[in-house]
């Protein structure tokens, strides 16, 4: 068993990673929720964690399952494009087109999430299928059918 | 400069706090020895690092030890820092903090409860040390209870000598022993009891 190492460090090195891919999963509004969300949930059950080795994927797989409660309490409803953001960059982080991501957010959850860990963080189909509990081929698979009805949708 | 990312980090601190999620908040305090590490849990201060030791160790040691559930959190500190800046400036010769002893069993602890009642400005021996501790023979034992102390400065393990007024030892190297001690008026250039 790897030991746990301080959950600050687990906060420097991924806060970046999972803000990313919920600002691309539920907007840039919903993300700072989101964000307190996973990391309450996270620091709650970190000392029971019982392998160390893949934290990056663990706190991916709360975050998505945070966007996803995120869109059921707003009823699926797309996020409001009103406000549109002027800062193309901040902390390093592209914020991405809102019409794109708010079409993102209406996929179906699992093909969300594989958009979103793909673009929203950069993972490689391993880690996504990791992050989702499925194998790398269903992930590419997720992914493939999310682009198709983005490209359908946006078209 | 604080960035977006930063603000939202300091919320999710502040409500890990709030939450009863936050079993170790710890930081890092200027001295004139150089930088201290303090941590501190939901009962009190529980380690102070020394500049010359390897504060990463001692973080992953306190995951191990304590809880992992660890977060920098400098508020959190702020009384410990004020009364060790002032202790520093020679105006405070008695800490008023409460203390986490959990990292010391034992005959270890009751060594370094005794030493934490040496009034500032005296020294003890090791074997007195030993003794209050309820074994004069283990004088050797006393001396790897000061050494081990886990919250040195506020517990004032520099405060004890050999017998005979010998520095002994100390985790923060002797110079800095020393220079404690003559803050303390204990010292003046030789070392005797």
């Amino acid at each position: 068993m790897t030991a746990l190492p301080p959950f600050q460090t687990v906060l420097d090195e991924h806060s970046a990673a999972v803000m990313g891919i919920l600002r691309g999963a539920v907007g840039k509004d919903g993300a700072e929720d989101c964000f307190q969300e996973t990391f309450l949930a996270a620091l709650r059950a970190y000392p029971k964690l019982s392998n160390a080795s893949n934290l990056r994927g663990w706190l991916l797989t709360i975050a998505h399952r945070k966007a996803i409660d995120h869109h059921r309490a707003k009823g699926r409803n797309p996020i409001p494009m009103a406000d549109v953001p002027e800062d193309a960059v901040e902390d390093g982080i592209a914020v991405p087109d809102e019409r794109l991501w708010a079409a993102v957010g209406a996929l179906p959850p699992k093909q969300q999430a594989a958009v979103a860990l793909r673009y929203g963080s950069d993972l490689p189909h391993a880690e996504i299928g990791a992050a989702l509990g499925c194998s790398p081929e269903a992930a590419r698979r997720n992914l493939h059918e999310g682009l198709k009805r983005l490209r359908k949708e946006l078209a | 400069m604080k960035t977006a990312i930063d603000n939202t980090v300091d919320r999710f601190k502040a409500r890990a706090a709030e939450e009863g999620l936050l079993d170790v908040a710890y930081a890092t305090a200027d001295s004139p020895f150089g930088p201290l590490l303090l941590a501190r849990t939901r009962r009190g201060l529980v380690r102070v690092g020394l500049p010359n030791q390897d504060s990463e160790e001692l973080l992953t040691d306190l995951a191990d030890r304590v809880s992992p559930r660890m977060l920098e959190a400098p508020a959190e500190l702020d009384e410990v820092r004020r009364e060790l800046d002032l202790y520093f400036e020679g105006k405070l010769d008695h800490f008023d903090l409460p203390l986490d002893w959990r990292l010391s069993g034992g005959f270890r602890r009751r060594v370094l409860r005794e030493i934490n009642r040496i009034p500032y400005g005296q020294t003890r021996s090791y074997t007195e040390m030993a003794r209050k501790a309820g074994n004069e023979r283990a004088v050797r034992a006393a001396g790897s209870a000061c050494g081990s102390n886990p919250i040195p400065l506020v517990v004032p393990c520099h405060r004890v000598l050999r017998t005979g007024g010998a520095l002994g030892g100390y985790g923060g190297g002797l110079p800095m022993k020393e220079a404690l001690l003559e803050l303390e008026g204990v010292l003046d250039g030789k070392p005797s009891t």
